[in-house]
């Protein structure tokens, strides 16, 4: 096939171009601005990659294209900002240990709940419509309206503006580089997530089977796996996700209202299809790719900004239709 | 005569709006090898696939070891101890020959230990290649890391869907080298175009046609019936 060229050098040809296009707007950008904006970047990749690992995974073993992600994801935050509400000595303290100690909490409540919303999810509604991606985008697109419904009622229909630990709040001034400590802290926890699922999916037994399934749900089957159970944990792993995705970002942005899950969930999708549907890596890198491009846009030429992404994903998929990194299917 | 491990009664499966199976029968007895053969879309495949319940069947019995299992799970069905190796082979491309092993591993115990140093015994190259991407083996030793994957449990039957498709003749042999192994410890049922193959290994056998089940009985009669054999299995005298 005329492709060989292509296979052959691929890899180097992807990677040399990468960092030419990664540094590309060193042309236009001043070095100490280049840096603040790669953080900035970086940072907001990670919240994405947050919302489109899930995404990913659960269609990459599931087939299900979930529409609710996105509602999931403001479940998260609205979590998130209630636990802020209730403890706000808490997070207002000027004691790093406290503003810590709430940020977890907030965390695993919110990781709980949604997780939980994601297994009523699963086991009432979207495991009728396996198989049937047309039923899953109108199911699940259902699933969000109530769902967004519910936060308006539980917590008002209007925007709120979500308080922030005061640490998170504070920057370093690294050589006249102001840094955003938050941001710094939001790229932590996507390696960390990254990490975890990583060591997940490839040590353990269970991940191995998730990552089998992936290829063969019917062959996962017929050698004695409970696949059906398997999807329930995996959809609740992914809600999870969201929820920590959708706190991590509320804190970022400063704020939460109810129908935030849709626009993040846009981006997640263009994410996800630049990545490879199925691929954990396929997600972090097009979370970055997006996530860096957005600022250097937004730097350059302000009114492309939101555009960019979308050229980026047509242009990934002229080349290479499956993402970049394809899962075996 | 021996007792059959899975009797499958008047069993009829649609894929869809078609009538696949139209209410076929056969046993797999104990201690021997079942060779079901047929033309191409006779129906054999699904017949497995229905045993192992990845296609429902819409009436009939199918009782492995006297409990009824038609309306059971796949995953429920493996567990009671039926190993299931497909026509495609159903390997896990992206994950390696190990990790192939482990997600059919059950349980890891020593028994399991056990039995897959046996199993690696029969296929050696599995072994060489242990760490090795599944997608990279050649055809033949990705049908053999399937089976490998399907006895690596305790299992009383294996189902397995023409082994010996795209092989070389050599490794036919090999092949029937193995299962004449495997039998020594679980029952088989085996679809089977191959001819030699199927004489080679098989005790009892079933013709399979147009979803029903048209011949059966004993391996050794049917080599014998030229009628029958030119008949469903297109084979003459001429051509042996
Ligand atoms: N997904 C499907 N949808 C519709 N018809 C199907 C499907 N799968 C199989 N069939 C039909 O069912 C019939 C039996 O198929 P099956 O695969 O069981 O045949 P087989 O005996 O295994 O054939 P082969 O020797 O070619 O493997 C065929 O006529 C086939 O066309
Ligand atoms: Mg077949």
């Amino acid at each position: 096939m005329a492709t060989t060229t292509f296979e052959r050098w691929g890899r180097e040809l992807t990677i040399a171009g990468a960092i030419v296009l990664f540094l590309l707007p060193l042309i236009g950008i001043p070095g100490k601005t280049y840096l603040t904006l790669t953080i900035a970047g970086l940072a907001m990749g990670m919240l994405l990659f947050l919302v489109a690992s899930g995404v990913s995974i659960i269609f990459g073993l599931m087939d299900v294209i979930n529409f609710a992600h996105g509602a999931l994801f403001a479940w998260g935050a609205y979590v998130g900002f209630s636990i802020f509400q209730r403890l706000m000595n808490w997070v207002e303290a000027d004691s790093v240990f406290q503003n810590f100690a709430v940020f977890l909490i907030a965390l695993v409540a919110a990781m709980m709940v949604v997780a939980l919303l994601g297994i009523i999810l699963e086991k009432v509604i979207i495991r009728r419509v396996y198989g049937f991606h047309l039923f899953q985008i109108l199911i699940t697109f259902g699933a969000t309206v109530v769902l967004v419904e519910l936060i308006r009622v539980l917590w008002g229909p209007n925007d709120e503006v979500m308080i922030v630990p005061l640490t998170f709040s504070r920057n370093w001034d690294i050589l006249d580089i102001i840094v955003y400590r938050y941001r710094v802290i939001c790229i932590v926890i996507g390696l960390i997530v990254y990490g975890v699922i990583q060591f997940v999916l490839k040590k353990t037994k269970l991940g191995t089977i998730v990552r089998a399934g992936v290829e063969n749900r019917d062959m996962v089957q017929a050698m004695g796996h409970n696949i059906f159970l398997l999807f329930t944990g995996v959809f609740a792993a992914g809600a999870g996700l969201a929820a920590l995705g959708g706190l991590a970002m509320s804190i970022f942005s400063r704020q939460v209202y109810p129908d935030m899950g849709s626009t993040y969930l846009l981006f997640a999708f263009i994410v996800v299809i630049i990545g490879g549907l199925g691929s954990v890596t396929g997600s972090l890198v097009g979370a970055l790719i997006v996530g860096l491009s957005y600022n250097y846009v937004a730097y350059l030429v302000p009114w492309a900004a939101a555009g960019v992404n979308v050229l980026i994903m047509i242009i990934i998929l002229l080349i290479r239709p499956t993402g970049l990194f394809p899962a075996g299917k | 005569m021996s007792e059959a491990i899975l009797k499958v009664e008047g069993t009829h499966t649609f894929i869809g709006q078609h009538h696949i199976l139209q209410g076929i029968s056969f046993d797999a007895k104990a201690d021997a090898v079942t060779v079901l053969i047929g033309r191409n879309g006779a129906g054999k495949s699904t017949a497995l696939k229905t045993v192992i319940g990845l296609l429902p069947s819409s009436e009939g019995r199918i009782m492995f070891k006297g409990n009824e299992i038609q309306k059971k799970k796949p995953y429920e069905i493996a567990r009671m101890g039926i190993g299931f190796v497909p026509e495609d082979m159903g390997i896990f491309a992206n994950l390696t020959v190990e990790e192939n092993m482990r997600v059919a591993m059950l349980v890891e115990d020593e028994a399991t230990a056990q039995r897959l140093e046996r199993t690696l015994d029969i296929f050696s190259d599995l072994g060489k290649f242990w760490k090795a991407q599944a997608g990279i083996l050649s055809g033949g030793q990705k049908q053999m890391l399937a089976i490998a994957r399907a006895i690596v449990n305790d299992t009383s039957l294996l189902l397995i869907d023409e082994p010996s498709k795209g092989l070389a003749p050599i490794l036919v042999d090999a092949l029937i080298e193995a299962i004449n192994q495997i039998k020594e410890y679980s029952v088989v049922v085996l679809v089977e175009q191959n001819f030699y193959m199927a004489s080679s290994v098989g005790d009892y056998f079933y013709i399979l046609d147009d979803g029903m089940v048209v011949h059966g009985g004993l391996m050794e009669d049917l080599v014998n019936d030229e009628e029958l054999k030119s008949k469903y299995l297109g084979i003459s005298k001429a051509a042996e």
